[in-house]
């Protein structure tokens, strides 16, 4: 019974997060705040269904699964490497030099403005 | 020959743990075949991966894992909250550069992720010379307590796993 309540609580949170998470990309902004938005709230949208699966496996049928494990690592993996993909082609084709604060050792420049001399416009 | 064969050796622990659990049951035979997948993917690799990181405190990750895990639930509800309740007039979203004092390459990258997944930052892009990263903030008032807080919370337990 509490096991059940609490697959059911954990569900309806996970779609919360994914609903408010899918909502940010609509609403926010620009290319770089609309990144936080499938990088952040989602992870607790996944992270619920995974965990309310466990707890069905465990609680209901009385199997250990460790797929859900391995999801969340994989989406660990791969959530910030995407986000850091997308955020160096927005920032080399749409954000000019000047617009960012400069790395700490002077002369220096960010990697992923090397090799661009034209300037972005 | 051994470290010829095996060039991380945790790589090949973790590729057969995470092949037994793909296969959600405890048999020999996917233990012996994770043990293949976990000797083959390091070799062919190797190339790619030429250091072997040294874990300083291996029980400190234990730490940062549940700290990063608790900071993620803080940071989805945080988000969650500025998208729904705040206009986007008053979102102040600014870039600010974090400098670093971590060198392992390893290290670096948890950083990087672990910035990308927690509250309102995401690693853009790092200097030519490794020596900082640039972040952007999605809502921060303060960018110079946001710098502050990545590097007293997450900078400096890695340093200790790490360096």
């Amino acid at each position: 019974m509490i096991v059940e309540y609490s697959i059911a609580v954990l569900l309806v949170l996970a779609g919360f997060f994914g609903l408010v998470g899918s909502f940010g990309l609509l609403k926010l902004p620009d290319q770089m705040t609309r990144l936080h938005a499938p990088t952040k709230a989602t992870t607790l949208g996944v992270g619920g269904v995974l965990i309310a699966s466990m707890l069905y496996f465990f609680g209901v049928e009385g199997t250990l699964s460790f797929h859900e494990l391995m999801i969340t690592l994989f989406l660990f993996l791969a959530a910030p490497i995407v986000a850091f993909f997308i955020a160096r082609v927005q920032l080399r084709n749409h954000v000019a030099e000047k617009e960012l604060p400069t790395p700490k050792r002077a002369g220096t420049r960010w990697a992923g403005h090397l090799g661009q001399d034209r300037g972005s416009d | 020959m051994l470290r010829k064969l095996f060039p991380h050796p945790l790589l090949t622990l973790v590729l057969t743990a995470v092949w037994v659990m793909l296969v959600n049951v405890l048999t020999l035979n996917a233990v012996v075949f994770g043990l293949i997948l976990g000797t083959i993917v390091p070799l062919v690799t190797a190339a790619y991966w030429p250091d072997r990181p040294r874990l300083r405190s291996p029980l400190k990750i234990a730490e940062y894992i549940l700290v990063v895990l608790w900071d993620i639930c803080v940071a989805n509800v945080q988000v969650a909250w500025i998208i729904l309740f705040k206009r986007n007039a008053d979102l102040a979203s600014t870039w600010v550069t974090v400098p670093l004092d971590l060198r392992t390459p390893e290290a670096i990258t948890i950083l990087a992720g672990t910035i990308t997944m927690t509250p309102g930052t995401v690693s853009a892009d790092m200097a030519e010379d490794g020596t900082s990263l640039l972040v952007h903030c999605l809502h921060a008032p303060d960018p110079k307590g946001t710098v502050h807080d990545i590097k007293s919370r997450y900078e400096r337990r890695l340093m200790e796993i790490f360096e």
